[in-house]
């Protein structure tokens, strides 16, 4: 009855502003496109795509037949890993010198920041590009998964760097002035106390880099090459999932794996998301 | 302890140098671009370069304002149809969304986020180009469904995502005593939102808008999936275009000599349209 009462006085404080209720109606509708957008993204492909996953999708060897996906989810496997090995040291030490060392209004510090949101500004395409240049070409590393990896690394760089830069400045002080206190040094005060207590925030931020290389098409097609086959070593070219699923959409014979390459590009996406957010959220409460 | 000392300066360094990477990233980039892609531009003259409506690598004509048209009309299309709809749901999540709901929500724009370029594209590719077909057919243009139209409507849903987190933090942003004085002035919640809060957010809309922008002349994979990429100027939106990135990843496969120069210095102009978009939100990040 309450309620009743509540949406019909609402009506009536609306009916002296039309404009209200249309600014209101704009704003219902657009969030219920946006979020029904992506829930028939997600429905749709997984709904096509399930009843084409089969044992043949995952063979060990590609064929023309079975348009297999292990040897490009290996790939992936081994790309993610390598950018990782070389993004995360970099990136986790960069962000220690800018919080730890840096002074905070330092010209260094306004420098890297400039160019860290310049690289997180660049599109993938231009990755691809440079890498297809320096690494490939003058470094001659030919087509290969780790030309590949260097290009990635450069482009999860930035992210790694942010976040890492925002889980150390959330560490209090206070944790930092005891370790002082207690005649511990810089570094090892860095080490022992301000990193492990930053480590979920960091992993957080490590965990959407995956998600971004998992992804990624543009920069790898000139850099790692869309070879089909599982990889001899890091040095030998191949596809990533992405780049497995595009060409299979793009030559149109395969509709039915790119489907289901969809659902497990999807699928891994959603499970990304949210280890990420389960990290952040214990974060929050630490 | 002097041990220790030595260590202290040494990690110092790594650090240091760690922090460099990144500025050393900048430059080779920009110096390995640049230097390639001029020495295409010096054979075929930057003017018959950027205004050449002819596209035919075949016989040696580098004209690549066809595609600068198509990147344009396409991110233009994109923000036309991204960006209200990114801003309006922005309003939802900060000032409708009902408490229980936001969590969920707000891990969706995530996930939407997150989706690679790839999976749009095939979305695009098997549900809105037949959509786009029928609705072309049915206003007697004809077409495949590969178009403009198609491609925009695409980004558009791509960028809603970058578009929402950014205009939601800076409607966070405004002090809550603007939405209690208009309020208390006895405004109703849309007057309050619409012309109190959203024009104490303006810049970090328009940088929402501006990074949406960035993310739409940018894309690559999900626009050749659906844009056609015929190398022409259009003359409507039924008519499929090619963008710069499209002419990239699509020529590089086969190009030698001349003809790889010239998609190299496609990408630099499409560097170009980027730093001169990051310059653009530097300005507005220092004129908050």
């Amino acid at each position: 009855m309450k309620t009743m009462m509540n949406v019909q006085q609402k009506f009536l404080s609306y009916k002296n502003c039309p404009g209200s209720a249309m600014l209101r109606i704009m704003v219902l509708l657009s969030a219920v496109l946006t979020f029904g957008v992506l829930l028939f993204l997600i429905l749709h492909i997984v709904v096509q795509g399930l009843p084409h996953i089969s044992l043949s999708t995952f063979a060990w060897n590609y064929t023309t037949e079975n348009a297999s996906v292990t040897p490009a989810i290996i790939n992936t496997l081994v790309i993610t890993l390598l950018s990782l090995c070389f993004a995360a040291p970099l990136g986790i030490f960069s962000a220690i010198y800018l919080v730890e060392y840096a002074g905070k209004k330092s010209r260094f510090v306004e420098i890297i920041r400039i160019t860290t949101v310049t690289l997180a500004g660049i599109p993938s395409i231009i990755y691809g590009l440079f890498g297809m240049l320096f690494f490939v070409v003058s470094c001659g590393l030919g087509f290969s998964l780790l030309a590949g990896s260097l290009t990635l690394t450069i482009m999860i760089l930035p992210l790694i760097i942010r976040t890492t830069e925002e889980a150390l400045l959330a560490v209090p002080d206070i944790f930092r002035e005891g370790s002082y206190g207690l005649g511990a040094g810089k570094l090892r005060t860095i080490f022992r106390i301000v990193l492990p207590a930053a480590v979920p925030g960091i992993l957080a931020g490590i965990i959407l880099s995956v998600g971004r290389i998992a992804g990624e098409t543009a920069a790898l097609v000139y850099t790692a090459g869309t070879v089909a086959q599982l990889p001899g070593s890091v040095m030998s070219s191949g596809r990533s999932l992405a780049i497995h699923m595009f060409t299979l959409a793009n030559e149109g014979l395969y509709m039915e794996q790119a489907y289901a390459t969809a659902v497990i590009l999807l699928l891994f996406v959603v499970l990304i998301n949210a280890f990420s957010y389960y990290l952040a959220k214990k974060f929050v409460y630490a | 302890m002097i041990r220790q000392a030595w260590n202290e300066k040494i990690m110092q360094g790594v650090f240091f140098v760690a922090a460099c990477t990144s500025v050393l990233a900048v430059a080779f980039i920009c110096i390995f671009l640049f230097h390639n892609g001029t020495l295409a531009l010096s054979e075929i003259g930057i003017w018959d370069f950027l205004s050449g409506t002819v596209w035919r690598p075949n016989i040696e004509i580098f004209g690549i304002f066809p595609m600068i048209v198509g990147s344009v009309y396409i991110t233009a299309g994109a923000v036309l149809t991204g960006v209200p709809i990114g801003i309006f749901t922005a309003v939802f999540m900060a000032f409708y969304c009902p408490k229980k709901l936001y969590r969920p929500l707000k891990a969706s724009t995530d996930i939407l986020a997150g989706i690679p370029s790839v999976v749009y594209g095939f979305f695009g590719l098997v549900v809105i180009v037949p959509l786009i077909r029928d609705l072309g057919q049915f206003l007697g243009m004809g077409g495949n469904g590969n178009n403009i139209l198609t491609a925009s409507i695409l980004l558009g849903i791509m960028i809603l995502p970058t578009v929402i987190s950014v205009t939601e933090a800076s409607l966070r942003a405004v002090p809550s005593l603007y939405y209690e004085g208009a309020a208390a002035l006895g405004a109703t919640h849309e007057q309050c939102i619409f012309k109190v809060v959203v024009p104490a957010a303006k810049s970090g809309i328009l940088a929402a808008a501006v990074l949406g922008m960035g993310r739409a002349v940018g894309e690559t994979m999900a626009v050749i999936m659906v844009a056609g990429n015929q190398a022409r100027i259009p003359s409507d939106i039924f008519q499929g275009v090619r963008t710069l990135t499209a002419n990239v990843v699509i020529e590089m496969g086969y190009a030698a000599d001349l003809h790889r120069d010239a998609l190299i210095a496609t990408g630099v102009v499409l560097f170009a349209f980027i730093l001169i978009i990051n310059l653009f939100l530097a300005y507005l990040s220092r004129s908050k």
